[in-house]
């Protein structure tokens, strides 16, 4: 019999419904396997086992008493950038190494509302800035598929726990892939709802006008659970959209027969992997049997959205991430001889490499005299971007094309060079530039036995669409259900 | 050389809200530091701002005041800089596109009124106070004001003298006040004001090099700065120097201004759009709905009162200074229907008592009943109008009923014919000298022979009584001569 860390969350919901097990049952056996597993991958910044077994004994006595929702009971780990009062939320930074949030963010609210069990804070890129979890100050993830890897990033603590069954679900947030590219390095389902449907209050900022927060699962059904909990209007959050959603799991069945994918031609062009073209080519295939149409398109600025990115989210960053200046909160140097000098040390002393090198691009992005020639049109290339979009789905219900150029890279291999480390996020980074929800689906393993995603990208609000593809393709796959050993 | 100057204001005002500008904390004034604040105005790591609709009313209100076109789309802008009273180290603030631009207000100066284009009117927020320690190298900060909706009116470089920008800015208190939306109040900083200063060669059309002036606290202060500044300015063009672009300090205690920072030290605020705040719509539903809930603004109040009351155009400046103060007027003469006798009354009576006392009109210990009822004994004769004057100052000390004071101090006017010719009758034979000379042509003593029957009454004979004794009297005297 498979161990309860093994299940799906749907599997495990039926299991506390019929009393066959219970949710402190359920927490001990991911706890245990975390303290098997965890000290090889590194998913984790703090498994908050004393809160986990205090939510879940809380959960049995809801599921006794009858006030069971959904996901009650059920194991989830969050990216360490969402406050969870009372617990270090702290970015996988230095400079928050010991900041505990008075409050709690808007999406663990609902967590602990639809009593769920939260089994501790998953590592992150500093701040989420990364393509490989190896920017935390905590050190890196490791990919469950082979710990030489990379897991993807930012999320890839949240995407690692989930591959590696010491989280049943989680919840990452995505920028410009951070997401996506971890599910697809890691072999999980991984969504980015469109901007404004999750609150981002509470999620600690990184380009506040592309962040979004979305959920990781091993499959389509565990995520449309997930995504009924997390979406829906928070007026803590202005730019959060009041707008109802559809109940997500009603699209796990519909058939797809008779729908259109758009296939980029920049997109393809670009790729030069074989795995993943192998892997794009196999769920064309599938797609096709299942009564998909095909058709090619053109998304002519594409070519500009990572220039574009790194003026935009680098330039919100540089304002975002001014507060951390040692005077409220987190870290401070010990040593400075004035104010101005203890801004400078802390934030030395504070902020990794690749964050100071995000703020000292929108630093100077936004400076007098540069402002209209680097941050004006960078948004305007954003806006051509996000009409090349709108035209696309006039001929098409949502867009077909890889997550990542390659399956996951080694550790090391791209941290020195930012550049090959900024062109992974190729084909996620349009997709934050124009608000747009996007899946990443397992599509198989590529001969080194690696996991490669496709991603499907559907217009604004359409989340739906996207479950309704990824659930079709999945009943007819087993990707999904291939598991690293460890 | 003649030089004529060039002065632009830019107003700070903390709008009259019960909640700050981006979360629910109270804006109360005279908490324990940093009671009033919660994660989101303390800048925590993931809080998010959502605007307080009622701080973007008062902004428009003040626009439609204003005469300004008001924008159907706005945006706030963050402003980039690092100092431990901002949390954020941003403020929230509009940049590109303000609430309102292209308005202006009429000014009241000596010469005549002048028309003031205001630029701009937009929203921001509040940074918090630092406290520094005078024994320790140690600063405090207190978070209370850090979020607090504030409006910056940007006047056109208009401004031609200290006079008229002292003139503009009490308008723009006085429309602020009758808006009731911000309290005015300058030295808690409810009101604040920096100057923009340049001269230049009269004829001159392009503007000279200008100073911003800060810290000026009351209206005196920025007329007292502008006149130095400008003083300071023309002496260093006339001995040949020139007159260097940055930051200027008043000080009120010297009365001089001093550089803060050159331009070459000024910030580069690195404005942008915030991204956490949506594109303000100001929908034209909410601004029809506000123009007609306008209250009468102060130039309105002045011509009405003129129209409807008769009053001189200067007492109706004057009392229009205030929307309470106008409010007390016609409510006094709602009672006393002599709109110049209450004038006077209030501009020279209730104004001295009220000098002295920082509570203004609003907390007044006589009211416009008793003021009516003062001005109402006076005319049926019950009391003169110098015994009046002594019944107004017992008023203002007790806020007594004008009849009480009256009653319990016999300062009851005697007007009684038989009883005053009695007196005036003793005076004039106590003084037969000064009869004399009367009748030998002197007829000034005449005042002299009321203020003695004044006297010998303890000030509460009828004036016009006695005189008319006196007259009979005096009359008699030189017919039995």
């Amino acid at each position: 019999m498979a161990h309860l860390y093994e299940l799906t969350a749907i599997e495990l919901a039926r299991m506390l419904r019929k009393k066959e097990t219970s949710s402190v049952q359920i927490t001990e056996s991911l706890l245990n396997r975390i303290d098997s597993v965890e000290p090889n991958i590194r998913a984790y910044v703090d498994v908050t086992r004393e809160t986990a077994l205090e939510m879940a004994s809380e959960a049995d006595r809801r599921l006794a008493s009858g006030d069971v929702r959904p996901l009650t009971g059920i194991p989830i780990l969050i990216k360490n950038n969402m406050c969870f009062r009372g617990h270090r939320t702290t970015c996988g930074s230095r400079i928050l190494a010991n900041f505990v949030p008075p409050y709690d963010a808007t999406v663990v609210t609902r967590i602990k509302e639809e009593g769920m069990v939260i089994l501790g804070t998953a590592n992150m890129d500093e701040f989420a800035m990364g393509s490989s979890t190896e920017t935390s100050y905590w050190g890196p993830t490791r990919n469950p598929w082979n710990l030489d890897t990379t897991p993807g990033g930012s999320s890839g603590g949240s995407a690692a726990a989930v591959a590696a069954c010491i989280a049943t679900v989680s919840l990452g947030s995505d920028t410009g892939g951070s997401i996506r590219l971890p599910a697809s390095f890691c072999g999980v389902v991984g969504m980015k709802p469109t901007y404004g449907s999750v609150s981002r209050y509470g999620l600690v900022a990184y380009a506040s006008s592309l962040d979004q927060i979305g959920p990781f699962a091993r499959d389509t059904a565990d995520l449309a659970l997930l995504l009924n909990l997390i979406c829906g209007h928070d007026p803590k959050d202005s730019t959060s959209v009041p707008r109802p959603h559809p109940d997500f799991t009603t699209y796990l069945d519909k058939p797809v027969a008779g729908m259109t994918l758009g296939v980029p031609t920049e997109f393809f062009s670009k790729l030069e992997n074989p795995d993943v073209s192998k892997a794009c080519a196999e769920a064309r295939s599938i797609f096709e049997r299942l009564g998909v149409k095909f058709t090619e398109l053109s998304l002519p600025h594409l070519d500009y959205g990572i220039a574009a990115y790194y003026i935009i989210a680098p330039s919100e960053a540089s304002s975002n991430l001014a507060r951390y200046d040692g005077v409220k909160y987190g870290h401070r140097a010990e040593k400075f001889d004035s104010m101005i000098d203890m801004y400078c040390q802390t934030r030395a002393e504070g902020f990794g490499a690749e964050v100071k090198r995000r703020i000292m691009l929108g630093t100077y992005a936004l400076s007098s005299g540069y402002y209209d020639a680097y941050y004006l049109k960078a948004a305007k290339v954003r806006t051509l971007i996000t009409n090349d979009f709108k035209t696309a789905f006039r001929t098409c219900d949502a867009i077909f094309c890889p997550t990542a150029p390659s399956p996951p890279f080694r550790i090391g291999e791209k941290i020195d060079d930012p550049i090959q480390m900024y062109l992974t996020d190729v084909f996620t980074i349009p997709v934050n530039m124009a608000g747009l929800p996007g899946i990443s689906v397992p599509a198989g393993l590529s001969g080194d036995r690696l996991p490669v995603g496709f991603q499907l990208v559907a217009p604004h609000f359409e989340e739906a669409r996207l479950v309704q593809l990824a659930a079709a393709f999945q009943k007819e796959t087993d990707h999904h259900l291939q598991r690293p050993s460890l | 050389m003649d030089y004529e100057t060039v002065i632009g204001l830019e107003v700070h005002a903390q709008l009259l809200t019960d909640s700050k500008a981006f979360c629910s904390c109270t804006t109360r004034f005279g908490a324990e530091p940093n009671s009033n604040t919660c994660p989101i105005c303390l800048g925590m790591p993931g809080v998010l701002p959502v605007l307080n609709r009622k701080a973007l009313e008062f902004t428009v209100r003040m626009a439609i005041a204003c005469n300004c076109e008001i924008n159907e789309v706005s945006r706030f802008a963050r402003k980039n800089y690092y100092y431990p009273d901002l949390p954020k180290n941003y403020q929230i603030s509009q940049y590109e596109l303000p609430v309102a631009e292209h308005g202006w207000v009429d000014v009241e100066t000596p010469e005549g009124v002048r028309r003031i284009g205001i630029t701009r009117i937009h929203m921001e927020e509040d940074a918090g106070k630092l406290i520094h320690d005078e024994q320790k190298p140690v600063s405090y900060v207190d978070l209370n004001r850090t979020g607090v909706p504030l409006m910056e009116v940007v006047s056109e470089p208009e401004i031609r003298s200290p006079e008229e920008a002292a003139a503009y800015l009490r308008a723009l208190h006085s429309i602020l006040v009758y808006l009731r939306i911000c309290d005015g109040n300058m030295q808690e900083g409810s009101f604040r004001c920096d100057a923009n200063v340049s001269v230049r060669p009269r004829g001159e059309t392009a503007f000279g090099v200008k100073a911003e002036l800060k810290n000026m606290n009351s209206f005196r202060n920025v007329q007292k700065a502008l006149q130095y500044e400008i003083d300071r300015q023309i002496e260093v063009l006339t001995d040949g120097g020139r007159i260097v672009q940055e930051t200027r300090l008043f000080d009120p205690v010297s009365g001089t201004t001093s550089s803060m920072r050159s331009k070459e030290q000024a910030h580069d605020y690195r404005y942008f759009p915030d991204p956490d705040l949506l594109p303000l719509h100001v929908e034209p539903a909410l601004i029809d709905r506000l123009k007609a809930t306008m209250p009468e603004l102060p130039s309105e109040k002045k011509e009405r009162l003129i129209k409807q009351f008769g009053i001189p155009g200067y007492d109706a400046a004057v009392l229009t200074a205030s929307r309470e103060l106008a409010e007390y007027f016609e409510e006094t003469v709602s009672l006393f229907p002599n709109p110049k006798l209450v004038s006077n009354w209030i501009m020279t009576e209730l104004m001295r008592s009220l000098k002295g006392e920082e509570t203004g009109i609003a907390c007044c210990p006589v009211n416009p009943k008793q003021l009516a009822a003062l001005l109402q004994l006076i005319d049926n004769g019950t009391i003169s109008g110098k015994i009046a004057k002594t019944v107004f100052e017992e008023m203002y000390a007790t806020g007594k009923d004008p009849a009480v004071i009256i009653e319990e101090k016999g300062l009851v006017q005697v007007s009684d014919k038989e009883e005053l010719a009695a007196v005036i009758r003793r005076v004039l034979d106590e003084n037969a000298g000064e009869v004399a000379k009367f009748l030998g042509g002197k007829t000034k003593l005449m005042g002299f022979f009321v203020g003695q029957a004044m006297k010998a009454t303890k000030g509460k004979a009828n004036p016009a009584v006695v005189n008319q004794i006196l007259a009979e009297e005096l009359r008699k005297k030189a017919e039995g001569k």
